[in-house]
């Protein structure tokens, strides 16, 4: 189990490492020069030239990756080019916004989804089946950013039960859990019906294994023989997809950030985009690549828990 | 001991779920084609009296934010969204499909380098990867269907991977003796037949994401641009202006809703159809 | 011997969406105490489905829809097809006084819990023992087997035991609580030869030891002369020969058993004698008519054979047909 584990962690900095390349080459292709984006085209030559030399940019393309990798093992991701501040204070003062809705997210999709999955499964066919199966449909079916929409229309503008904007002091627990419910339910909601959809698959599959009549031969209880043997194995696979759409999730947060104007790293992409702030997008799009390498490997790791099979190879 | 097989065709048939879906799509592709004839407005014509009215007899959908009617701009954004859809999904499933299976075949480095280029693309959200590409290469409608497809296309190279490796297997014997191009030929009548099923289902349903991928875009700015029409840009402003108006917040989102369901449920029914357990 | 097991006129459907399936279609037979019962036949005559009836394992959309079971259990005879299959009582007969192991020892172990603990399960249900008397239990049983190391082995999972191990422990599991019958269901036909043996002489001493009757399915015709006291010949759903293990290999009276023991090579022939196969196929179950199953491929087939099914006549004492050619 260790070695499984110290190789996983190993084989996540390559990863990170690829992900960053490709986003500094994606930056670096841009037509433009950035230094008139940010003097003006009515600089001089000579600001212009200046500014370039500042931001590094008059140096071979091989060096000035080189120097982003070095300052990105120190931590040092460059300041941003509307406000100057540096883009990892930017980005550490939004991220906690960003990960407990994230967080918050999952945890509504999981204790909706693998119950209603579970009980659809079991009860093939029933009408209760066919109901989760079409609000599963019709959640898998809408994009976050419209439910948030909607919620927001409803709840906030409407019954005004919930506020309209911002993600509430980070100090204050009410404060934020109540910017945080639509956002949340929004995205956990959507994310539901994905973990319904393949929680009910992964127990049908399961029901049919062998192992399952063996169980039953053995004079277990029905109850025993789902929720000890079958649902066990059913929740290997379903582990992996909700490692999966925590990567998705983290796209749709973005979505979602913008919709409930709550300050995240999502928001904080978005504008940068805009500005053409590209330091601040080159950050946070790293952060991104890391956090996601990260909830790989945790979802790696519950996978050999998990599963004992897959401990041993 | 035989026993009769349902026809894929038949278990297809018998999906109510897939059937709607089906007819759906005809219906989103009939009005995306009829656009000019269907729609009561031009797309383009403004009334800036009328702004961001609600439902009445002239405006079946109310008005935006520039007075044009909103049933014409959805009507005239279908054709936006199926076609990027469409396009981007065919031409990730070319590169991925033709991708996947070389990995598949040649085995050895290029296998390797392909399946883990595919794998560091597909842990990122495809959004964010869509994001990426639009913020090298800029918005509007191609860039939008580049970005797309690149999203896409390691979903197809891991699709289309997979089997290849077990089907090679049954090629071998020719392979021993293949050179450049007799390889080809095996790749394609071999290999191709048999994963067009799995792959066809997957592509169906990847419209589906398409379609919302671009509408995404399309909401954060970074996608189709004004002047033309997009269901996502409709949404935009229509969050913009919440305050004023909600319709043009509300009616958008549902068209995209129809779309992306129509596709998820005819995927759905595809993958029922030729799911070999539900057969016979 | 005394009686454990009667089946009378046990009939199973299965109601697909193809058809009803009738996959046990009036079977007689007895299985005596501490004595091995063979079932052959090949895929499909129903051999498993009349095992799952036994147990009463048959799932949606099949069902129990004729006859008796009747378990002889301490003086008392129970009729298992009265019985609700998920209730209590059975619960207590099933795993514990009739266990049942299957052909594929892989996929019938939980991969995720290791064999120590699917072994103790049993144990601690139906023995009331604590964790810690179960796990001695557990590696007497596994030392019973004939598996070596078994404090080791008790704290390994399915897929790091070998095949025939697998087996073993499956056995292990099936026999912890001292059943008075065991069905084995085709359980070394995935198995290597030499293990089959190591595997049938284990079961063959474990029935002397614990006093278990096995009731064993297989397709194999030499299996069942190395393990069976009685036997019974089974086709597309009903027994069509029953019978001792001597009386059937010495004297196969049913045209089906004749051309089974035509169809096997066998070492004992000095002349070059050439294989004699069952002409045609096995009709599918779902186009059985009215008559005698075997009928399409009879060689010595009658007019009564296709109108009327026929019924088991003695050959000899203890030893029945079900062919016309025997009813006059």
């Amino acid at each position: 189990m260790v070695k499984y584990v110290i190789r996983r962690i190993l084989l996540m900095i390559p990863t990170i490492w690829v992900m960053v390349t490709v986003v500094f080459f994606a930056m670096h292709v841009l037509p433009g020069d950035p230094a008139i984006s940010i003097l003006g085209e009515y600089a001089s030559a000579e600001a212009l030239e200046n500014l370039r030399k500042e931001l590094g940019l008059d140096q071979p393309l091989i060096i000035q990756y080189l120097d982003f990798l070095w300052d990105m093992v120190r931590g040092d991701l460059g300041n941003s080019l509307s406000n100057n501040k540096p883009v990892s204070w930017l980005i550490l003062s939004v991220l906690p916004y960003s990960v407990i809705l994230s967080f918050s997210a999952i945890l509504i999709s999981i204790i909706i989804g693998i119950p209603i999955g579970i009980l659809s499964a079991l009860k093939r066919n029933h009408w209760i089946d066919y109901i989760a199966r079409i609000a599963a449909l019709l959640g898998f079916s809408t994009p976050t950013f419209y439910l948030g929409i909607l919620l927001l229309l409803l709840f906030s503008l409407k019954l005004d039960l919930f506020p309209m904007i911002g993600g509430g002091e980070l100090s204050n627990l009410g404060s934020m859990l109540h910017h945080l419910t639509l956002p949340a339910l929004a995205m956990g909601l959507v994310n539901a019906s994905i973990v319904t959809r393949m929680t009910r698959s992964a127990v049908l599959d399961v029901m049919n294994e062998d192992y399952v009549q063996t169980a039953r031969s053995k004079g277990l209880q029905e109850r025993k023989v789902i929720y000890k043997h079958a649902l066990r194995n059913a929740l290997i696979p379903v582990i992996a997809v909700i490692g999966v759409y925590v990567g998705v999730t983290l796209g749709t947060a973005v979505l979602t950030e913008i919709v409930f104007n709550r300050p995240g790293i999502g928001k904080l992409l978005v504008g940068a985009v805009y500005n053409r702030d590209y330091p601040t997008i080159q950050g946070t799009l790293v952060v991104f690549a890391a956090f996601i390498a990260f909830i790989n490997l945790l979802t790696d790791l519950s996978y050999g828990i998990a599963d004992p099979r897959v401990r041993y190879e | 001991m035989t026993r009769k097989k349902r026809s894929a065709l038949a278990v297809f048939r018998e999906s109510k779920i897939a059937i709607a879906g089906s007819i759906l799509i005809v219906v989103v592709v009939s009005i995306a084609i009829l656009a000019p004839w269907v729609s009561p407005y031009d797309p383009r014509e403004q009334k800036v009296v009328k702004r961001l009215q609600g439902p009445q007899a002239d405006y079946l959908l109310g008005t935006d934010h520039y007075g044009r009617d909103i049933l014409t701009r959805i009507i005239w954004g279908s054709r936006t969204s199926l076609t990027v859809g469409l396009l981007a999904v065919t031409f990730a499933g070319l590169l991925g499909t033709c991708l996947g299976i070389i990995a598949g075949y040649k085995g050895g480095w290029i296998e390797n380098f392909i399946m883990r280029a595919a794998d560091v693309f597909l842990s990122l959200p495809s959004l964010l990867t869509g994001l990426i590409v639009i913020v090298a290469l800029g918005s509007g409608i191609s860039n939008v269907v580049i970005a797309i497809s690149v999203a896409l296309t390691p979903r197809f190279i891991r699709l289309a991977h997979g089997p290849t490796l077990s089907l090679k297997e049954i090629g071998y014997v020719e392979a021993t003796r293949a050179s450049g191009g007799q390889e080809i030929r095996i790749m394609l009548r071999h290999i191709l037949p048999n994963i067009i099923g799995p792959i066809a289902v997957m592509a169906t349903l990847w419209v589906a994401t398409a379609i919302r991928i671009e509408a995404s875009l399309s909401f954060l700015g970074l996608g189709t641009q004004p002047p033309n029409s997009s269901w996502g840009l409709m949404l935009k402003s229509g969050v913009d202006n919440i305050m004023i108006s909600p319709y043009l917040a509300v009616f958008p989102g549902l068209a995209i809703m129809f779309a992306v369901m129509a596709f998820n449920m005819v995927g759905d029914g595809l993958r029922d159809a030729l799911d070999p357990k539900l057969q016979g | 011997m005394a009686k454990l097991i009667e089946v009378k006129n046990l009939k199973t459907n299965f109601y697909t969406i193809g058809g009803v399936v009738r996959a046990v279609n009036g079977v007689d037979f007895t299985i005596e105490r501490e004595k091995t019962l063979g079932v052959v036949g090949e895929s499909g005559c129903g051999k498993s489905v009349t095992a799952l009836s036994i147990m009463r394992l048959i799932q949606p959309p099949g069902m129990i829809d004729e006859g008796e079971i009747l378990f002889h259990q301490k003086g008392k005879v129970i009729d298992l097809t009265r019985l609700n299959a998920k209730g209590p009582i059975m619960r207590s007969i099933r795993g514990n006084e009739i266990a049942m192991i299957f052909q594929e020892p892989m996929t019938s172990l939980n991969p995720v819990f290791t064999i120590g603990d699917q072994i103790m399960e049993s144990i601690m249900l139906h023995q009331r023992l604590g964790k810690d008397d179960a796990r001695d239990k557990a590696v007497e049983m596994l030392k019973a087997v004939g598996i070596p190391s078994p404090e080791v082995r008790i704290g390994e999972y399915p897929h790091q035991l070998s095949g025939g191990m697998r087996q073993r422990a499956m056995i292990a599991m099936a026999i912890s609580c001292k059943p008075s019958l065991l069905i084995a269901d085709e359980p070394t036909t995935a198995l290597d030869v030499t293990i089959q043996a190591q595997v049938l002489n284990l079961m063959n001493g474990l029935r002397t030891e614990f006093q278990t009757a096995i009731m064993f399915i297989t397709h194999d015709l030499g299996v069942i002369a190395h393990m069976a006291d009685d036997v019974i010949v089974m086709y597309l759903g009903r027994v069509v020969e029953s019978g001792t293990v001597r009386q059937i290999f010495h004297n196969p009276t049913h045209p089906y058993t004749r051309g089974l023991m035509n169809s096997i090579p066998s070492l004992a022939e000095t002349k070059e004698k050439r294989l004699i196969p069952i002409e045609g196929v096995v009709p599918d179950i779902l186009d059985v008519g009215g008559g005698c199953g075997f009928e399409s491929r009879c060689p010595d087939k009658m007019d009564i054979c296709k109108r009327e099914v026929p019924i088991l006549t003695a050959i000899s004492l203890g030893h029945h047909s079900a062919c016309w050619l025997h009813a006059k």
